[in-house]
């Protein structure tokens, strides 16, 4: 039902106006940039998100950790305006209410999603992935008639570098091995300037040192923007070493540091089962 | 694939230039004037039949690259292009039809058909029809409009892939059985015909036939160059990005619906103008053209030529309306069995179509 009335604000026309509402928007006086209540999202009977609440200091790295089927993910795609909620509300900041917008009006107020298998345009060089990316007008007719301008150029040459894709920059990001083309996603995502970064499982399948630079790039992330991470991974949760969050059945068990969370007996219960 | 990987905006590089010049030349000068300047004897002067297949080729390709642009490029695979194609024909041909004036079997003011039905005054839609400004605007609009309406629905639904192909094809379907019945006001299952004239021009002079195909070729030059903006631009690179990961594409902040709408309302208008040129020169349009055989034909045409290129999907359209016109004169039993088996081969040996081949060729 809300994406039928969201229908009607989006046409043709009044994509541009949608920049005037932009990052700079965001009410962060509470301190907190994403906050979730009484979240519940049901699937034919099974209650995938029960009732859950939690919230993101801005500049935060939030870890998010549950056994299969607690709803990581599903939390995600509630954030980002891929499944609506069947009750509660997800703010960003103190005003806005993402269960009211479409995707592309979340994306572009900030907030950035990394999918868990690597979500990348394949047949597009990597260069024009980054420029698809980038925080620009994004209406039809902007891109109709955009001509790239050398500020756009140096900040794409800028996250080339900094994802170490620079070399390989004309190749067609489809021909980029598996932690390669993670890494460009995180660039994507990144170059969007997001102020919230949603990361689903971002180390899954790369090599030990490639998961130890990913570390150390997120840690350097921290205080600019605001992370969440969903890892299953608990070496690479315990890298990070930051507030840690525990999904289970739907809402939040438990929060608090590494060492809490893993010498809690109702999380050693749940992971490893009765 | 040099387009896709270089990140310069390279709209055509020299050789392609070159070709379509010396095809602009060849469409608007050369054979225009060689058909005026030689008697018919002359083996230079190009016949009424090749003229007339070269100019229905023409208006098959400006289909084939409209076709293009929305599966090739945006992967919306329509099964009802055929629909706008023959939308802009009888926007047309409605205006032929008025043309005629009283010179019809009945010497009536109204079309012979409006007459065997015995009605005596055109329905309230035939209004202004006799005029050419106002064809031209429908010409555009009807298909345009149609399109948009039908897409705002569909795309807003998120109605993707087959299921969106098999709603397009009902969609040309259900429009044929309207255009069939004599009631609905354009002339049934016999159509429009036995046009006269066009803007005061006697359709039969040679001039205005040459005339007809220069503007055809025109039309199809501009169309290319059109569709070459587009798909250089960053928004053809969305649009492919739209093809390949439409979630991602979503996340990065584009409004996909917008996009997909405007490429397939686009691709509509471009049917529409194809119709309008095809009806004067071949001198019919009836509901055929909206069979549903006929759409998919046109993913035919696309699919040999080779999706996802635009010189691919003119050279499919010539590949196969020029097999075709030979096929139904040579053996006319064997067509469709050539059309299917065609199909078959590019489809398991030639999945980038003629153009793929050639490119492989370079290598």
């Amino acid at each position: 039902m809300t994406s039928e009335t969201l229908g009607l604000h989006g046409g043709i026309e009044s994509t541009g106006i949608s920049h005037v509402v932009q990052a700079e928007a965001i009410d962060v006086s509470h301190k907190a940039i994403l906050y979730l209540e009484g979240v519940t999202v049901s699937f034919d009977g099974f209650r995938a998100l029960n009732d859950l609440s939690f919230s993101i200091d801005v500049g935060e790295l939030r870890c998010v950790i549950g056994p299969n089927g607690a709803g990581k993910t599903t939390m995600m795609d509630v954030i980002t305006g891929k499944t609506r909620p069947d009750k509660g509300t997800v703010f960003l900041g103190q005003t806005l209410d993402l269960t009211q917008l479409p995707e592309y009006e979340i994306a572009r107020l900030g907030v950035g999603r990394k999918f868990q298998k690597p979500s990348v345009f394949e047949n597009h060089s990597v260069y024009e992935n980054l420029d698809l990316a980038i925080k620009a007008p994004k209406g039809v007719w902007d891109t109709l008639f955009h001509r790239r301008d050398s500020a756009e150029e140096d900040r794409i040459d800028a996250m080339l570098k900094q994802i170490n894709l620079k070399n390989r920059m004309r190749d067609q990001a489809g021909l980029l091995s598996h932690g390669q083309k993670q890494w460009l996603e995180i660039g994507m995502l990144l170059i969007q300037e997001p102020q919230v970064l949603l990361l689903d499982e971002p180390a899954a399948g790369m090599s030990d040192e490639e998961t130890e630079r990913t570390a150390e790039l997120f840690l350097s992330l921290e205080g600019k923007h605001s992370l969440v991470v969903v890892e299953h991974d608990m070496a690479f949760v315990a890298s990070l070493a930051r507030k840690v969050t525990v999904l289970h059945e739907g809402s939040v068990l438990l929060e608090g540091t590494m060492d809490t969370v893993q010498n809690d007996e109702r999380v050693i219960e749940v992971y490893l089962g009765r | 694939m040099d387009s896709q990987v270089a990140p310069a905006n390279s709209f055509y590089s020299r050789p392609a230039w070159f070709g379509l010049g010396i095809f602009s030349a060849v469409v608007l000068i050369v054979i225009p004037l060689l058909r005026l300047l030689l008697p018919a004897e002359n083996p230079l002067h190009l016949s009424d039949y090749y003229l007339l297949m070269i100019g229905k080729i023409m208006c098959y390709a400006i289909v084939a690259l409209a076709m293009d642009l929305i599966w090739g490029y945006a992967g919306i695979l329509s099964l009802g292009h055929g629909l706008f194609f023959a939308l802009g024909g009888y926007s047309m041909g409605m205006y032929l039809m008025r043309e005629i004036g009283a010179e019809g079997q009945y010497r009536s003011n109204l079309p012979d058909f409006m007459v065997f039905l015995d009605w005596k005054e055109f329905p309230w839609y035939w209004a202004g029809s006799e005029y050419f400004t106002l064809a031209l605007l429908k010409i555009l609009l009807v298909p345009g409009l149609l399109a948009f309406v039908f897409g705002w629905f569909a795309f807003r639904s998120r109605i993707k892939g087959v299921y969106f192909s098999i709603i397009t094809q009902a969609l040309t379907f259900a429009f044929m059985l309207l255009f069939f019945r004599n009631d609905t006001g354009f002339g049934g299952n016999n159509g429009f015909t036995d046009f006269k004239r066009i803007m005061g021009f006697s359709l039969a002079h040679p001039g205005t036939r040459v005339t007809l195909f220069a503007v055809t070729g025109l039309v199809l030059i501009l169309t290319l160059l059109l569709c070459r903006y587009i798909v250089t631009s960053k928004f053809g690179r969305v649009l492919a990005a739209i093809r390949d990961a439409e979630s991602r594409t979503m996340f990065s902040g584009y409004n996909t619906r917008d996009y997909k709408l405007f490429a397939w309302t686009l691709s509509a208008l471009l049917c529409g103008l194809a119709g309008a040129l095809y009806v004067p020169q071949v001198g019919i349009i009836n509901p055929s053209e909206m069979s549903p055989a006929n759409s998919i034909e046109i993913a035919i045409w696309v699919a040999v030529g080779g999706r996802g290129t635009l010189a691919g999907a003119i050279l499919g359209a010539a590949i196969v309306n020029g097999a075709k016109s030979y096929f139904t004169v040579a053996w006319p039993e064997f067509w469709l069995y050539f059309l299917g088996a065609l199909f078959v081969v590019v489809t398991v040996y030639l999945p980038n179509g003629v153009i793929g081949l050639a490119r492989r060729g370079d290598k």
